[in-house]
This record gives C-alpha cells, structure tokens and sequence, in this order.
C-alpha cells in the first residue's frame, strides 16, 4: 500500500495547523501510522505556518523530509514558500481564488479558531495575489481549487480550509471523508455542539472540496 | 485514586503530553517547573491533571530553584521531577551536580533545542555533552536518549525506576520535534506490565508520614582533604561502573560482513534507521547502532557493532560532534578504518540527507 | 512631538515592528523612544533587551542594542556602564525577566544603586513562552499553570516591584510605575528615570502592558483588563524618598 509526504502550507490564520493535524488524527483513527509537525518558532510571528504530516501502514521515519508526495499551499506566499518540497513525483494543491483569502477574528467558523500554536494566530498578511498562477512543469499534477471563491459564493468564506481538506482527501485516498468528519468532531466537540449549523457547514465544505477532485458524489443523505 | 492510563490504550498526542502522563502512571509526585519552549506543554498538561491524582505542581523563580526544589522533595522521598530545555538546560547544572555528589534521585526530562545560548525554541541536539557531563564532576548521571514517543512513555516511566534503584540523577533526552510533533503509541499502567512501585524513600528527615525508618543523617556536601574527597568519588564511580552493565540499552540491525556502521540517537536515530534499512533492501552492507542510553556509553555492544562493520562508521548528529566523541571514545584501542560525520548543528536530518551520506 | 509620530531614535528599517496586534510593548518603545528624543541621549544609548517578548525589539531603534539571557539583562548592563560610565545604559524587560529568574540582579543593582535604566513591562503573563504565571499574575486569574485561577494561597501575593524596591534604594534613585494607558505620562516617567542615571543613580521604570495574543482577549476587553484590573492592583505613582 501506498504511503504520503504531505505539506501544507498558509499564512498564520488560515488554521493550517488544524487542518494538518485533522488529516493525521484520522489516519491514526482509519488504524494507520501517521506523524504531524508543525513548525513553530519566535519567527512564526508574521512568518509563513507549515506542516507536515506522514500517512503509512508500516513505522514512520524521520517527521520530516526532504521531498514531498503532497504539497498544499494556501496563499500565495506559502506558493514559494514550500517550492522546496516538490519534485518530480510531487501532486501540487493550491488554492487559485481571486479574493483574499479571510481574516482572521474571534468569531471564525472554520477551523482557525481551536487551539493550534499561539502566535500563529496573529501571522501578518500580504497580498494574496502577488504570484499569479502556477506553471509549474517538474511536478506530477497541479490542482488549483478556487476554495476562497467557492466558499463565499457558497457557503462561508471561513470554512475555505475546509474545502482544501476536502480536496486533500480526494487525493490521498488513505482516509475517508467520513473519517475526518469524525476527527473535526473530536476536536471541535464543544464548538459543534454549542453550534450544529457549524458542523454543517464545514462537512458541507469537506463534501465541495473532494467533488472538486473525485468528481461529484452521490449520497444517500 | 484514580488509574492514570486505561490498559493498553493506543492514543495520538504530542510528546509533551507522552511526558506527562508518562510521569503520572509511573506514580511522579511533584513536578517544580519553569517555563521554557519547547517543553511548556509538559508543564502544563501536568499542571491540569496533577490535582485530580494528588500530585503536586510549582512554578519556581528560575530552573536553579525548580532543580533545588527537586532535591528537597526526593530528600524527604518524594518521586519529583522537572522538564526543560537549552538555557534551562544549563542552570539545572548546579542543583544537578549536587545530585550526583549527594547520589540524589531527581528526575529532568530535557527538549533540545538550538544553541549556544537562547538561539531556537525548535529542535537540536546539541545537549548531550552538557547532559552527561554538565557539571563539575564526573558525569555520574543516567541519560536516555529516545527516538520515538512510544520510547518517550517507556523510558520516562523507566527513568524514575532507575533513577531510585541506582541513586543517580536520570534524564530522558528528547528534543523539540519529539515534545511538538504527533503520533501514536500505547499508553499502560506500569503495573499491568509487572512493574511494582517505583522504590521511593525518605533519605533525610524525621520519620513523619513518609512511613518508617527515616534516616537522622547529617548529609555532607563539602569535605576539607583531598583524600576524603577522593574516597567518597572512588565508591561513586565503583557504583556507577558495576551498574552500568544493568543500565545500558542499544539497539542495532545488521550483520557480520557489513562495510560500514551507521551510528545516530535520539530522533535523528530514525533518520538513520530508515535509510540504512532502504539501503540494505538495495543489497549495501550497512549496519545500524542507536545507543539507548548515552551515560552509561553502551561501549561494548559499540565495540561488538564496529567488530562486525570493518571498523568503520558513520556518526550522523544534529550537534558538531557530541554524539561522534562518545563514540570515538567508546570504539576501543584498536583503530578504525574509517570515521566519517555528518554533523549538521541545530538542524534537523532526513533519511534522505542520511541515505546521501553514506559512502561505501 | 505629538503622541502619533514615529521617535526619532526608532530604527524605520525594522518597523511595522514585530509584536502582535494590540501588544503594549510597542507603547512602552514609543514612551521610551520620545523620551531619549527629547533628552536627544540617541548618541549616547546602548539599549539591552531580556529574552521574552521584549527580545522582539533587538534592532527596534537606531542606537546600539544586544539581547541578552532571559533575566540577565540588568548584570549585563551593570557591567556595560562600569566599563564606560558615559554610555546611558537602558535594560528591558518582562516581569518574568526581572521580578522572577532576574530578581536578584534587579534588588543587586538597586542595593548598589548601579547608575542604570530598568524598563519593566508588567503584563501579568509570560507571554513568549505561551502564557504561563507570573510574579504579577493577579489573584484568580488564569493561566496556562494556574488553569483554576492564581491561588494566592498557594503561589503567594503578585509582586509590586517598584514598592519593593523602595526598601533598598538609594535616597535618590528614581522609582516609578507607568501604563501604558497613559503614553505621555510614561514617558515622563522614562524621562526622570534617564536623568536620574545622568545624576549617577539607579532607576526603575514599572510599565503596566497589555498581552491580549495570551490573555485571549478582544480589543475592548484587553483595554478593560489593563484599566481596571490591573490599574486597581497596581497603582501608577511615582515612589520618591
Ligand atoms: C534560563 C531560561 N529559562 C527560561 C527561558 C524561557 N523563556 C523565554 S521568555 C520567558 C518568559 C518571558 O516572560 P516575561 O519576562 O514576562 O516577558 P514577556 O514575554 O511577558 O514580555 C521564558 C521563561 C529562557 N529563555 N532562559
Ligand atoms: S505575545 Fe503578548 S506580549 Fe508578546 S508580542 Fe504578543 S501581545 Fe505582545
Ligand atoms: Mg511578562
């Protein structure tokens, strides 16, 4: 069976951390090896957040690489940011929206707001746009997914990561989307319960992203 | 009470969080802390728990007052700990050195990260020597070096064991990305695994409520001859040597024949690992060598490994040369054909970076 | 110069600067900064920063400046004006920095009246490490190791540093407790404390700060906590012999 490098990346707000660390928890729940990273530092202040997560059958290595099999960027910083980590076999993820990407508040709906290192929080934001789009020719396959458009046309722009998730998972295909529904639950257990309609919206974004990728899926609902 | 770990339970967590429950189920009664990153979490996941299984927390002024504390608390037979890193690392040098002197129990679980001085909050491993060594003595302290957090939960359970059986300041070495990062292990009861109370007893005090027998000592920490001195370090190092054999872990893959010895700890240890295994799928004659326990140096499993490796290795450290001069010192009299570094000094290592290394 | 402006003396290279949205170091810098513009002491100043939020600041003007260890600042600057009495000596801190591992060098100077500085910013947290206790914490009040409220039962009273001071300084060293609320009273505050070490004496500057990133706390409620809870703890006043 297969095994996945992943690195995702974004500016302080945008709940990397979260959503890397849901990734993980619900490989370890389908019964798999996973490992979650973050980085973290004085220079998280203001800095590009990043993670990285490994999903394996077999024991772990080394938590972090050199090159990865997933690379997830969020803004356009974290574009080049993570330039590093793709090479040839690479699948690219970048969010390819025309708005800027949400700020950050007390009162955000998708993930941001559980606790993930602290200073990440309060990241500074650039411009989300300087880059333009992505051309690149060494990696395996690029996949913009417009996640900040979509989630304002459709939903909330808050829960954008959410639809980025949903696309993770169409690709990495170790866990199921109803496995990382259980992971957001457990550790958004408090703030889904004092708010149903949020748990709603960020399946409901979960359920977007993947269709992004997988194609449209029908469910039984 | 209540029990600290359901039996056999598989979790996910950070390695922060392994530390503290791992001092919980091996029945640690009080934890004197300071903050410093990346060990905070330990603290505080201490912190929130202690009062529900009567253990005890406080926050002193600075690292030399949590280290004292330690040694006050272990006097009157307490199983007591601390947790630190870099900076921190280096205050706990003088309360430990009373520790070894006095052959004091306590505890200290260090997250390396860079230095010298405050440098990063991230990750190195550039605090063995100050970890074996540290203080003004003869490093007569037990130091494990772990690599994964299953290790973290095993071998922090087995340090105040060890630390009480044998009388020596005991550390468990892990460093930032093992107290940060997430992944599975089991969590136990130390006793649904045959293991009894940690020996714990009052060395100095009254006979109080700590049970009977307490010792009316007069402790003496400074002597006025030489020789005195003398004496009392030749028992220390006679102890310290006859335990050592009881004391040493490693672990090794490979076999007779190999050309090369791959030798790494702690998390770098994993690194190592994977490329040596990925390289002896691929038909190279590697051997791997992780020392467990970095004091007492296992010296003889090293020699056995270097005897079946052609003399010759490769030390692979996020530090310049702190692992690689145990090892060198631990290789025995007859010379080496070979002792290649990759030393990459505050710096994390891939197994890719390690795979590369590897000349054969 | 009016209260909106950059000082002078700020370094612009290393601005926006890097604390968070709504941090109080940034105010207490300014008061600081205002004040050696006016006493124009840009050219004389070597300013030292302590490991904690504070070390944020280490190119934060134009005049020298180091970080130190955490809680080591003061011997350091102590050692810095013995070797060259004409250069003004500035250390900054947290309360973590100096009314914790620092203390002792803090009462040591004072008990020499060492002729520096010291600049404390009272936040009530150990705000780079992630919020932790500290000496200021105020009763009740939660942090990431006092989770159930600060038991003063427990942990002891906060301390009141300037107060403290009182006890062992020289009849004319300079003590005195600022806020943040009050930019230009602050600054005021920095300014008779530099002068006092022109004059050859110790001074200590206490600045009630805001950590809204470690209290959790919105704009409103941060501004709240430092006016009321803080402000009725510990009171701005200067502490003349
Ligand atoms: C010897 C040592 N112990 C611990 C630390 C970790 N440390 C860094 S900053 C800090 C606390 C800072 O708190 P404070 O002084 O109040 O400053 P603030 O961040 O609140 O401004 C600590 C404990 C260190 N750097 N060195
Ligand atoms: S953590 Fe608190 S003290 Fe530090 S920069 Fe942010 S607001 Fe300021
Ligand atoms: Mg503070």
């Amino acid at each position: 069976m297969h095994s996945w490098k992943v690195v995702v990346a974004g500016e302080g707000g945008q709940g990397v951390q979260a959503l890397a660390e849901s990734l993980a928890l619900a490989a370890f729940r389908g019964g798999f090896e996973a490992l979650y990273i973050p980085n973290f530092g004085i220079e998280q202040r203001g800095g590009v957040s990043l993670a990285m997560v490994q999903i394996s059958p077999k024991a772990i290595g080394a938590p972090k690489f050199l090159l990865a099999d997933l690379v997830v960027a969020l803004s356009a910083r974290s574009i080049s940011r993570t330039r590093q980590y793709r090479g040839a076999n690479t699948i690219f993820i970048y969010d390819s929206s025309l708005v800027k990407a949400p700020e950050i508040s007390d009162e955000v709906v998708g993930l941001q707001a559980y606790d993930t290192i602290a200073p990440e929080a309060f990241a500074e934001r650039t411009a989300y746009h300087e880059e333009g789009p992505v051309k690149e020719l060494r990696i395996a396959r690029s996949i913009a997914i417009p996640a900040a458009d979509m989630a304002r046309r459709e939903l909330h722009p808050r829960v954008f990561n959410m639809i980025i998730l949903g696309a993770i998972v169409a690709v990495v295909k170790m866990v199921t989307l109803e496995q990382v529904k259980e992971a957001l639950a457990e550790k958004l257990e408090r703030r889904f319960k004092a708010d149903p309609q949020l748990r709603e919206l960020n399946f409901r974004a979960l359920q977007l992203g993947y269709e992004q990728v997988a194609g449209p899926v029908h469910t039984a609902v | 009470m209540p029990q600290t770990a359901r039996s056999e339970q598989r979790s996910f967590m950070t390695g922060n969080e392994v530390v503290a429950r791992a001092a919980l189920a091996a029945g640690a009664e009080y934890m004197f802390g300071y903050p410093i990153t990346p060990q905070n979490e330990i603290m505080h996941y201490w912190r929130r728990l202690a009062p529900r299984y009567q253990r005890g927390f406080l926050q002193t002024e600075d690292e030399l007052s949590a280290g004292f504390a330690c040694l006050g608390a272990v006097l009157r037979g307490k199983i007591a700990f601390s947790a630190t890193a870099g900076p921190g690392t280096v205050l706990f040098q003088e309360p430990l050195s009373m520790a070894e002197m006095m052959r004091l129990p306590v505890v200290v679980i260090v997250q390396q990260r860079g230095g010298p001085s405050t440098a990063t909050v991230i990750y190195s491993q550039q605090e063995v020597t100050l970890t074996c060594f540290g203080g003004n003595g003869e490093g007569l302290r037990l130091v494990y070096s772990t690599s994964s957090h299953q290790e973290l939960y095993d071998y922090t359970i087995k340090a105040f064991h060890q630390a009480w059986r044998y009388r020596f300041p005991t550390f468990v070495l892990g460093d930032g990305y093992q107290a940060k990062m997430r992944e599975a292990l089991f969590l136990y009861n130390p006793e649904d695994r045959g293991m009894g109370a940690v020996p714990a007893r009052p060395l100095l005090g009254h006979k109080g409520s700590n049970g009977n027998g307490e010792p009316q000592l007069h402790l003496r920490n400074a002597f006025s001859v030489e020789e005195e001195l003398a004496e009392i370090l030749r028992k220390h190092l006679a102890d310290f040597d006859e335990a050592a054999p009881y004391l040493e872990e490693h672990e090794f893959i490979g076999e007779p024949g190999a050309n090369l010895l791959v030798v790494a700890h702690g998390i770098v240890g994993r690194a190592a690992r994977e490329a040596v295994e990925e390289l002896r799928r691929e038909g190279k004659k590697v051997n791997f060598f992780r020392p467990l326990t970095l004091r007492p140096f296992p010296e003889k499993a090293l020699q056995q490994a270097l005897a079946n490796s052609n003399r010759s290795m490769l030390v692979v450290e996020s530090a310049q040369g702190q692992l690689g001069s145990l090892c060198r010192l631990a290789s025995g009299h007859e010379a080496l054909q070979r002792f290649d570094t990759f030393y990459r000094p505050g710096v994390g290592i891939t197994t890719e970076e390690i795979r590369e290394a590897v000349t054969l | 110069m009016s209260e909106r402006s950059m000082p002078r003396c700020w370094n612009r290279e290393s601005k926006p600067h890097r604390f968070c949205p709504g941090c109080g170091h940034g105010l207490v810098l300014k008061a600081l900064g205002m004040a050696i513009d006016e006493l124009d002491l840009a050219g004389r100043t070597v300013f030292a920063c302590d490991i904690g939020c504070s070390l944020l600041a280490w190119d934060f003007f134009t005049f020298p400046s180091l970080q130190t260890h955490h809680g080591r600042t003061t011997p350091v600057m102590v050692g810095l004006k013995r070797a060259d009495p004409d250069q003004i000596a500035v250390a900054y801190m947290g309360d973590g920095g100096g009314y914790a591992i620092g203390l002792q060098h803090l009462i040591s100077a004072a008990l020499r009246d060492d002729p520096i500085t010291v600049i404390l910013v009272n936040n009530t947290v150990y705000a780079m490490t992630g919020g932790q206790m500290a000496p200021t914490t105020l009763p009740g009040q939660k942090t990431e190791t006092s989770p159930f409220g600060r038991d003063v039962d427990a942990t002891g009273i906060p301390v009141k540093g300037p107060e403290m001071l009182k006890a062992v300084v020289h009849p004319e060293a300079y003590l005195a407790r600022g806020t943040v609320a009050q930019v230009l009273k602050l600054k005021k505050a920095i300014q008779k404390g530099l002068e006092a070490q022109m004059a050859g004496h110790f001074s200590f500057i206490e600045a009630l700060s805001t950590c809204p990133t470690n209290w959790r706390t919105s704009a409103s409620a941060t501004w709240a906590f430092l006016e009321k809870e803080m402000g009725d703890y510990y009171k701005v006043a200067e502490l003349m012999h």
